[in-house]
């Protein structure tokens, strides 16, 4: 057959519906779907501008009273703020040692010289616009700020956990035999172990030897390590499923690779499973760092998490300050309703009856 | 006589999305049911036989429109707008359904037994006692060997056959006086399509009740119809007595249908299509007959000495079982001829050809191609030999990777295997290709999703092509079509054997079609070689039992039919 057509004719004007083009449109017909993506779209934003330091730059300025209250409860008395301003002014006047001060003398030269220097006093707002914390920082911006933690380790975590599960699920369903009970007898030590203790052991082992790295990395390390057995035990059920369909044969008889026939022939047909587990476990990986960090094995001291806000708002519970807890509880809540229901729409738009 | 069942001005459309147009997929038919008599609706797949048969029973999805002009009368009352209360106490006591796919209509998890005795205790109102004796009685008279036994099986313990009788047997149980047959032969062997007609045939009489019988198979209702009605798209082309519709079709559509079907007495050069009657002058050109045969002078390409297939089975916690698949088959295959390939499910027909591909691993036996052991070589050294047999199997719906698109698919084989210079002459072989088995240049560009069955069956077999095979092995490759669809692969599968010589092994169970294509036949039985003849010798003068039992099976409603000239 030799070549007759020197040019293949061009690609029609209107390419050819292709399965993503064709999920994208029935998603776009899901108003719920549709919604719950611009929310999940708007805090990625959110969280992309306030790494770039676009916004929230400042957050950890004390530009409030302690507790400052939100400007909607102005009226409200702020009994810390004023135990604090209290405990300030009760400084002076100082008890007058200088009878057995043998510095004393040069009390006077000092004061002198602090005088010269210039201490403005910043202002301290009594209310901001979400209140403040402790020390008087914006729960709004804390908030802002707080995402960039959670939502990456949610989607890091998420998406390492998707990577291995599916890798080794796919492992065990294609190949069966010795590999999948090698795979098999992995899973089931992981699983046989509580949750929580499991990810407690690696915190503490990740802390202890500092081999997972640092702070946030290591939270990611330990959730996805722990979170992978679910994806897995569904891949392989695909794999199992799909290895034996009459296209994986079809492959196999034009002479495809093994390598060929697991991720180029079959996972596209299975990739659905890993998006919907991917959003199901960011969401799940949102609410664990919270839980990490309550307990102490989360991110860092100097820096902020919606799991950091919501282990301080246990305190300040207690004296009604509730809008941290309020501010961190749900923006979580929001952002994990809105990517269930993201999730939701995804399945219904990804695994269309195939003819 | 009365009639059970009008139909008139049926139309029905389906809402695909908010945008578009309703989509007509019924445009207005009219026919009767008789009382006591089979009426059988006869059409291509999407020729709105099945949608119409549903709306009977109210059992269409959500998004179908039916205009208040259409109606449905059944004892009085139209049945499009009967509340769904009523319509419940009507399903499954007075009218009821069989479907194509025994296997998916049988709840697994339950007993045969069990699942007719619901169908009693619920529209009779039986006694768990009473129900239990009559389901005996229903399975003994739909001829399930040993019912007494049998009540307590599950639905996997039993063959397709008894599965199709069970769905029979719970259609029955409560007397209905319309049952709704839809496709039920369809997923069956020949000879278990035969027995299966044949009971409906039987029960419709002893019963006095009435069928509607719906297949794409004209050959089929012969045996057991009283009226055809023929559809194509959404419209009835014709209708009428059997003895007319067969002995003297009036519309174009009716007479294609008829002779579109591979016959065994005769052996046209091409098989007439539905287009030949349709379109140009209405006749169908190129029915000399062809010659076929072997001759012990052929030279050969494929031969295949003492192959073996055993299968293991787990059995209990540590036991094995040994299920033997194929015994001990040796055929060989000339060059440039068709090898047909016949049996009942589980003969170990497809066995035999996944064995020789290398996708199943042979117990013993020797696979010679030109003179090389193909079961003896490296996986390295198969590599070469891959490329040069190839399989079209059964279901296009399912060989083809719904995430690629054509072209994808076309392109992959050629990469693998190194033909053609570059990516763009691979492009350009696709293109030729695509035009060779008759589809559009846009297809390159499309997923297997957007084309037909029959189309997708012509781009599984441009993939085989791409790699300039020698043999190809065609696993039930027409099976799935239907017979208008059939006869067009089948053309050009004939076409592509005249013009690059390929060989042919032609796996069916279908011996009409066998017969047509084959030069040679071989008939298997329980993984053992039955008869090995050339096709018209073993057609004409079977010399075993079990050959004669194949042969007899075939639908005979088609050979009442003038031939076409």
């Amino acid at each position: 057959m030799s070549a007759v057509l020197t040019h293949p004719p061009a690609p029609p004007a209107q390419e050819s519906p292709g399965l993503w083009t064709l999920a994208w449109r029935r998603l776009r017909q899901d108003t719920v779907g549709m919604v719950s993506l611009a929310v999940v779209a708007f805090f990625l934003a959110m969280m992309l501008a306030s790494f770039t330091g676009l916004i929230a730059k400042d957050w950890a300025r004390e530009r409030g009273v302690s507790y400052a209250n939100p400007s909607f409860l102005a009226g409200n008395e702020n009994l810390e703020a004023k135990a604090m301003a209290g405990k300030q002014a009760a400084k002076a006047p100082p008890v007058d040692l200088s009878d057995i001060d043998p510095l004393a003398p040069r009390y006077k030269e000092w004061e002198e010289r602090a005088a010269k220097i210039a201490v403005t006093e910043t202002k301290r707002a009594e209310t901001l616009p979400f209140g403040g914390d402790k020390w008087g920082r914006d729960v709004i911006l804390k908030t802002i700020k707080g995402s960039e933690v959670s939502i990456f380790v949610g989607l890091s975590g998420a998406l390492l956990a998707v990577v291995i599960g599916t890798f080794l699920g796919a492992m065990a369903g294609y190949w069966g035999g010795k590999v999948n009970d090698v795979l098999e007898w992995f899973y089931n030590v992981f699983t046989s172990i509580p949750y929580i203790l499991l990810i407690l052991a690696f915190a503490a082992v990740a802390q202890a030897t500092g081999k997972f790295g640092k702070g946030i990395l290591s939270i990611v390390l330990i959730l996805s390590l722990t979170g992978w057995t679910g994806i897995y035990r569904l891949i392989r059920a695909e794999y199992i499923k799909h290895s034996n369909r009459e296209y994986v044969k079809a492959a196999q008889a034009i002479g495809a690779t093994n390598l060929s026939r697991m991720f180029h022939h079959i996972l596209p047909n299975v990739s659905h499973v890993s998006l919907v587990q991917l959003s199901q476990y960011t969401v799940g990986f949102i609410k664990a760092e919270v839980i990490l960090s309550f307990l102490g094995f989360g991110v860092p001291v100097d820096q902020v998490s919606w799991g950091t806000m919501l282990a301080e708002a246990q305190n300040e519970l207690v004296i009604g300050k509730w809008w941290q807890l309020f501010a961190a509880g749900a923006s979580m809540a929001v952002l994990v309703t809105a990517f269930s229901l993201l999730t939701d729409s995804l399945r219904d738009a990804l695994d269309p009856k195939l003819k | 006589m009365s009639n059970i069942l009008e139909i008139r001005d049926l139309r029905i459309a389906f809402r695909l999305d908010r945008k578009s147009e309703p989509f007509e997929a019924v445009k207005g038919i009219s026919f009767d049911i008789p009382t006591n008599s089979t009426v059988a609706l006869v059409g291509e797949s999407g020729s709105g036989k099945s949608v119409s048969a549903m709306s009977i029973l109210g059992l269409l999805p959500d998004n179908a429109i039916i205009p208040a002009a259409s109606t449905i009368r059944y004892g009085g009352r139209d049945l499009l707008k009967t509340t769904m209360r009523d319509l419940q106490s009507i399903r499954g006591k007075d009218i009821s359904v069989i479907f194509q796919e025994p296997m998916t209509s049988l709840n697994p998890v339950f007993t045969v037994g069990e699942q007719i005795a619901e169908v009693l205790r619920l529209h009779m109102g039986m006694s768990p006692r009473a129900a239990a004796a009559r389901t005996v009685e229903l399975l003994t008279e739909v001829g399930i060997p040993n019912p007494a036994l049998r009540v307590n099986s599950y639905p996997h313990e039993m063959s397709g056959g008894q599965q199709q009788r069970v769905m029979i047997a719970m259609a029955i149980a409560c007397e209905p006086k319309l049952l709704i047959a839809d496709e039920p032969t369809t997923a069956l062997d020949v000879t278990i399509q035969k027995q299966i007609l044949d009971l409906i045939a039987k029960l419709q009489a002893s019963h006095h009740m009435s069928v509607l019988f719906i297949t794409h198979d004209l050959g089929v209702v012969g045996d057991i119809a009283d009226t055809v009605v023929v559809m194509q798209s959404g419209e009835i082309r014709e209708q009428g007595p059997v003895k007319e519709i067969f002995e003297d079709p009036q519309h174009p559509y009716t007479k294609a249908l008829l002779a579109c079907r591979p016959r065994l007495d005769r052996r046209p050069v091409r098989l007439p299509v539905i287009d030949d009657f349709m379109r140009g002058d209405g006749h169908p050109h190129h029915l000399e007959e062809r010659k076929r045969g072997t001759s012990p002078s052929d030279p050969v390409i494929l031969e295949v000495k003492g192959l073996n297939k055993v299968f293991s089975l787990k059995e209990g916690l540590f036991g094995k079982r040994l299920v033997p698949a194929v015994k001990d088959v040796s055929f060989s295959l000339p060059k440039g001829k068709t090898l047909g390939l016949v049996g009942e499910s589980g003969s170990g027909k497809t066995t035999v050809g996944l064995t020789l591909m290398r996708l199943h691993d042979a117990t013993s036996g020797e696979v010679l191609f030109e003179g090389k052991d193909l079961l003896r070589l490296s996986e390295r050294e198969m590599m070469a030999y891959r490329r040069r047999i190839q399989i079209i199997f059964q279901n296009p719906y399912a060989s083809l990777n719904p995430r690629m698109t054509v072209g994808q698919i076309l392109v992959e084989p050629m990469k693998i295997h190194s033909i053609g210079k570059d990516e763009r002459d691979r492009v350009d072989m696709a293109f030729q290709l695509l035009k060779r088995v008759g589809l559009s240049e846009q297809s390159f560009y499309k997923y297997p999703h957007e084309f037909s069955g029959g189309q997708r069956q012509r781009i599984a077999i441009a993939r085989c092509l791409t790699m300039k095979p020698d043999v190809l092995i065609c696993d039930e490759s027409v099976s799935a079509l239907d017979v208008s669809v059939q006869a067009q692969v089948l053309n050009l599968l004939q076409d592509l054997q005249d013009e690059y010589g390929l060989s042919y092994i032609f796996i069916s169970h279908d011996l009409a079609v066998v017969k047509y294509i084959s030069d040679r036949v071989m008939v298997m039985s329980e993984g053992a070689l039955v008869e090995m003849a050339d096709s018209d010798e073993i057609y004409r003068h079977p010399r075993e039992e079990y050959t004669r039992k194949l042969l007899s099976s075939i639908p005979k409603g088609y050979e009442l039919a003038p031939q076409p000239s």
